[in-house]
């Protein structure tokens, strides 16, 4: 037999005998926690993938000025990705005597490639802002067209009536109620028409110098659809772009990462609390085997074959605690979509096989962290054991074994947070707090140890038990406050993150941005939002400019062709603003905001990201050319903004005075509730050259978003309380051995039973009250850290935080003391004497 | 606790008077040999002296008790001939090897291959069934047919219905037999036995008695047993006593 077997069989009867089942739940648990995280977030991101080229209408969109070559349509499908062509371009409408400007889209069968075009449910009734409830078979049919509300509000036209467009009538036979490439980039104008493509040449709209955009939509498997822009991107011609998913909003970025971040933090704080459970039950369980050890290097087991024995019995181990917990995480994260899904409507994406991997691996590391260092000392038990019983393990309670299973944690951390500095963070802070812990728990022992004089038997001997077992203790008051410490962080500061989150995009978010507003036309737009009793915000200023110079070096679009994101920047034109103030979402993370206009320089403030997009940094010179004048200012400060506030924010604010004499348009942002949809006709009347952007749907998929990250935090939550009771359950069993046979004693000295459970009771008090205390104060610095650090949220302390954590870590841990050591107090004493000889 | 093959027992108990026979007539090439024995252990600023200057042979297949008080050495004694311990001082040599140039590996083979084990506590693996801690030394040294020759042994002790029991469903005397026949089951030269007594009422204690020396005699191994039980003692061929860590007597 070898010893691969023997390990193997020694592993069922390890398990038939009970003696791996809290290892083995620390493990799945872990495991599973951490996968089902993964799992959902590969689909969440899957999905967002998804939703971004709703977005688009495809997977990518090639547009230009002028007709696309046919060769890019045919290499799409060559690469088996599906295509639609486009054509765009703004024309006059008329019907009757009314006259609109309109974003004309000429469309092929096949549009939209991804997401839907919705239709108004109810084409007759008279109200526009009925909810979507259609879905559109196909196009516009030749000689008709499909309309939005402001078209319709715009020609005050009715459904079936003809509108003049170019030289033919079309016939309107459908209200579009959504379009899925509506609210990509802001310079789509409202109001919009859809008509079928073949109607084209026949209106002779487009006469050469007209301003059209040809577009090719593709859309496929997201391999295909690199492979093709890879293949594009060298061939695009001037005045060619192209738009992938990629090149996402800032705002739903923003709040995706944000969302990631949650989930993450929810799944490695489980994976800290089973790692907690992981120890204990791995120190149990070299505990004991170590009689085990001792008779086999009595019948002749070299060391070698003793490590190697438990090592194979660990991976096996392992491997079979992580396969479960990967089963189980590849359960739980379906059930968990599938709830989600019934929750906001939407089915998510089949996942990939990583996180899979991932779990496995945070299962063999979590469990060989903290199993190998015993283990390596389990070889060495001394074989006189088998006579002197005294002879143990002197460092088996010393901290040194834990520290390279907290080494292999933070590695783990560095891998999962992909972040050398946050994961040896989180290492150092973690030893900080145990090594603090460690430090009050045993000044409170000897505090209390003060006190033992006095108060009942009970409180006597309790006291006894904790300084007999000072190490002992400590170790199961700090498990336990670290496991505790999660689960505080998770509940209470949880809702408060959550809570605090949420408030950022209140119900009032500004949902329309207006664009190209005119100076003189300031007062009559506040006076209109004044009628329709809408509170506007501030207005700014914006002046465009093309990037020409960076320091004394001329801008080419050619040397940004590695980045096709910076290359698409620096080819627009940028909006250039100016303010007095820094606004409330921007933070400056380099250089200064100036503090008045009494200053010579030309100051800029650009907005970090960006300047890094642009290859731009502190001191540099921009100069732009702005109607026809060329115009140098220079950076003074970086800041950082949060897009998902969805507030009206620049890339480039220059100091207030600077660009007075060029001509500026403004722009701002208004809360339009859904019920009063209609003022906009009005506002298209009224001012038919200001652009309205429509953010609504964005910012409803944000809230969406951070509602169903809520609930996905709250179900991984329950993995980190699943955690939380092994961590208990272990921490009782790691001293049940010494209780029994302590309690045989007591017994034969003739203790009622009474007696010995007060003083066990006083035992668990105290560990409870340490733990919880312990949990109390680093849940208050976690919640800190997490808030100020991560999130970047503002952190407001939880004043029921301490007593919580008290209250829990006493009640729950002589609770479960009590129900663990039942057992032991019935038991005739000298069978365990017997048993312990 | 009584014990349930009194057939069994009955036959073990004719063979003794054989056993103490043969053990007298077999040859008296030393097996092991302890020279100037000395265990020290610091206890704080004072030097404990448990064992002083012990001095011992023991031939192949005699049996041997060491007896003597509590605290008198006995424990650490075995320990040592055994090499489960190392000595402060002074050496033992067995079957010719000097166990202590050995390291503890070396050693630890050298008992699986030599050595036989009992214990006052019987040191069951409390995970295994009967036979499987029959089967462990076998396993451990990568004996082939560990299966056959565990359930052979189970027999001889008259435990093969018991085979697939835990520890803890067997009384202590079926525990001590299970511990017999994983003693006896790699065939050793020499038998350490702690106590192995101390934990059974009279009459278990008996049958175990004979059991193991008609096993013994069977065998042809030596015997060495720390004991309080004067049954016991009457058994072997030679009783050495310790008092105060030293040989007070030889007979």
């Amino acid at each position: 037999m070898n010893l691969l077997q023997l390990s193997m069989k020694m592993l069922l009867r390890d398990w038939r005998a009970g003696e791996l089942r809290i290892l083995v739940l620390a493990l799945i648990i872990a495991v599973s926690s951490v996968t089902t995280v993964g799992f959902f977030a590969d689909r969440v991101q899957r999905a967002l993938v998804l939703e971004s080229s709703q977005l688009l209408g495809g997977d990518l969109l090639v547009s230009a000025s002028h007709a696309l070559p046919s060769a890019y349509e045919q290499r799409a499908k060559y690469f088996r990705l599906q295509t639609t062509t486009l054509t765009r371009f703004p024309s006059m409408v008329s019907y009757a005597d009314n006259n609109l400007l309109c974003a004309i889209k000429a469309v092929t069968p096949g549009y939209p490639l991804r997401g839907k075009l919705q239709l108004a449910a109810s084409p007759d009734d008279d109200k526009p802002a009925q909810p979507p409830a259609r879905v559109a078979q196909g196009i516009p049919a030749p000689g008709t067209a499909w309309i939005d509300e402001k078209v319709m509000a715009g020609l005050d036209i009715k459904l079936g009536d003809k509108l003049e467009i170019g030289t033919i009538e079309l016939t309107v036979t459908e209200l579009v109620a959504n379009e899925p490439d509506h609210s990509v980039g802001f310079v789509n104008m409202n109001p919009r028409l859809l008509i079928n493509e073949q109607d084209l040449a026949a209106s002779q709209l487009i006469q050469p110098g007209s301003r059209v955009s040809y577009q090719l939509l593709v859309a496929g498997e997201i391999a295909d659809v690199a492979t093709f822009r890879d293949w594009l991107e060298p061939q695009l011609m001037p005045g060619e772009h192209v738009e992938g998913i990629q090149d996402a909003r800032p705002e739903i970025r923003s709040a995706l990462d944000r969302a990631g971040k949650f989930l993450g933090l929810a799944a490695l704080a489980s994976v800290v609390v089973a790692a907690v459970a992981v120890a204990l039950a791995t120190r149990r369980f070299i505990q004991r085997h170590l009689d085990g050890c001792a008779v086999m290097r009595c019948l002749g087991a070299t060391q070698s074959i003793l490590l190697r024995l438990y090592l194979y019995h660990f991976l096996m181990l392992g491997a079979f605690a992580s396969l479960a917990g990967c089963v189980l995480g590849v359960v739980a994260q379906e059930f968990l979509s599938r709830w989600l899904a019934e929750l906001v409507g939407t089915v998510l994406p089949l996942p990939g096989s990583l996180p899979a991997a991932q779990g496995m691996l945070t299962g063999m590391v979590l469990l060989l962290g903290f199993s190998l260092p015993p283990l390596l000392n389990l070889r060495q038990v001394p074989a006189l054991r088998v006579i002197r019983r005294d002879m143990g393990m002197a460092n088996l309670h010393g901290f040194t074994g834990y520290a390279f299973g907290l080494a292999m944690l933070s590695a783990l951390f560095i891998w999962k947070a992909d972040n050398l500095k946050l994961g040896l963070l989180v290492m150092l802070g973690f030893l900080l707090a145990v090594t603090v812990f460690i430090a009050i728990g045993w000044l409170l022992i000897r505090l209390m140890l003060l006190m033992r004089t006095q108060g009942s038997g009970a409180w006597h001997y309790g006291l006894a038990n904790i300084k007999r077992r000072t190490l002992a203790s400590l170790v199961q008051a700090v498990a336990l406050g670290l496991g505790m410490m999660a689960l505080l962080t998770l509940t209470l500061i949880r809702t408060d993150l959550l809570q605090n989150w949420q408030t950022r995009l209140p119900p009032d978010t500004p949902n329309r941005f207006l664009i190209n507003i005119q100076p003189e036309q300031q007062p009559e737009l506040a006076a209109f939002f004044e009628q329709h009793n809408i509170a506007q915000s501030d207005m700014f200023p914006m002046v465009r400019g093309r990037l020409t110079m960076i320091n004394d070096e001329l801008v080419r679009p050619d040397s940004y062709n590695d980045d096709p994101h910076a290359k698409q920047f620096i080819m627009r034109e940028f909006n250039l603003s100016w303010m007095e103030s820094l606004q409330q979402d921007n933070e400056i993370i380099a250089g200064e905001w100036w503090q008045s206009r009494e200053t010579t320089t030309n100051e800029l403030s650009m907005e970090d990201e960006f300047a890094k997009t642009i290859g731009v940094k502190l001191g540099d010179r921009m100069t732009f050319h702005i109607a026809g004048q060329d115009f140098t200012a220079t950076i003074t400060s970086l800041r950082k903004i949060d897009w998902d506030t969805f507030h009206v924010n620049f890339f480039a604010v220059l100091r207030p005075g600077l660009l007075d004499t060029y001509p500026a348009t403004y722009v701002t942002s208004f809360y339009l509730p859904s019920t009063q949809t209609g003022i906009m006709q009005n506002l298209v009347r009224a001012f038919p050259n200001i652009l309205i952007i429509d953010v609504a749907s964005m910012i409803e998929r944000v809230q969406a978003m951070i509602g169903q990250v809520a609930r996905a935090v709250e179900f991984v939550f329950l993995f980190t309380l699943l955690a939380g009771f092994i961590v208990l359950y272990a921490a009782i069993a790691a001293t049940q051995d010494e209780r029994k046979y302590e309690a045989a004693i007591f017994r034969t000295l003739g203790a009622r039973k009474q007696q010995l459970a007060r003083a066990w009771l006083v035992e668990f008090a105290i560990l409870g009250s340490l733990a919880g205390m312990f949990a109390a104060a680093g849940s208050s610095v976690l919640g800190y850290v997490i808030s100020e650090r991560a999130l970047h949220l503002p952190y407001i302390p939880n004043p029921w935080l301490w007593l919580a954590g008290i209250l829990i870590g006493i009640i729950s841990v002589t609770v479960a003391g009590l129900i663990g050591t039942r057992s032991t107090l019935s038991q005739p004493p000298l069978l365990t004497l017997r048993k312990s000889g | 606790m009584a014990d349930n093959h009194p057939t069994i027992s009955k036959n073990f108990f004719m063979a003794k008077n054989m056993s103490i026979e043969q053990s007298i007539q077999t040859n008296n090439q030393p097996i092991i040999q302890a020279q100037d024995l000395t265990k020290e252990i610091e206890t704080g600023e004072t030097i404990l002296t448990i064992l002083k200057d012990v001095s011992l042979q023991v031939s192949a297949g005699e049996s041997i008790a060491v007896i003597g008080a509590s605290g008198s050495g006995k424990s650490t004694l075995l320990g040592l001939l055994a090499g489960l311990d190392t000595p402060t001082r002074g050496t033992v040599f067995l079957d010719g090897q000097d166990i202590f140039k050995l390291d503890e590996d070396e050693r630890a083979v050298l008992r699986g291959r030599l050595l036989g084990f009992m214990f006052q506590s019987f040191q069951l693996l409390p995970a295994l069934t009967a036979l499987e801690n029959v089967m462990l030394p076998l396993e451990l040294s990568g004996a082939s047919q560990a299966r056959d020759a565990a359930i052979n042994w189970l027999t001889r002790v008259g435990l093969e219905k018991r085979a697939t029991h835990y520890p803890r469903h067997l009384s202590g005397g079926e525990q001590q037999r299970v511990a017999i026949a994983r003693a006896f089951v790699t065939q050793p030269k020499l038998l350490f036995a702690d106590e192995p007594t101390g934990n059974l009422d009279a009459v278990t204690g008996s049958q175990i008695i004979d059991l193991m020396f008609e096993l013994n005699r069977e065998q042809g191994t030596t015997l060495v047993l720390v004991t309080h039980d004067e049954r016991l003692t009457e058994c072997c061929a030679r009783t050495v006593k310790l008092a105060a860590g030293k040989t007070v007597n030889q007979s």
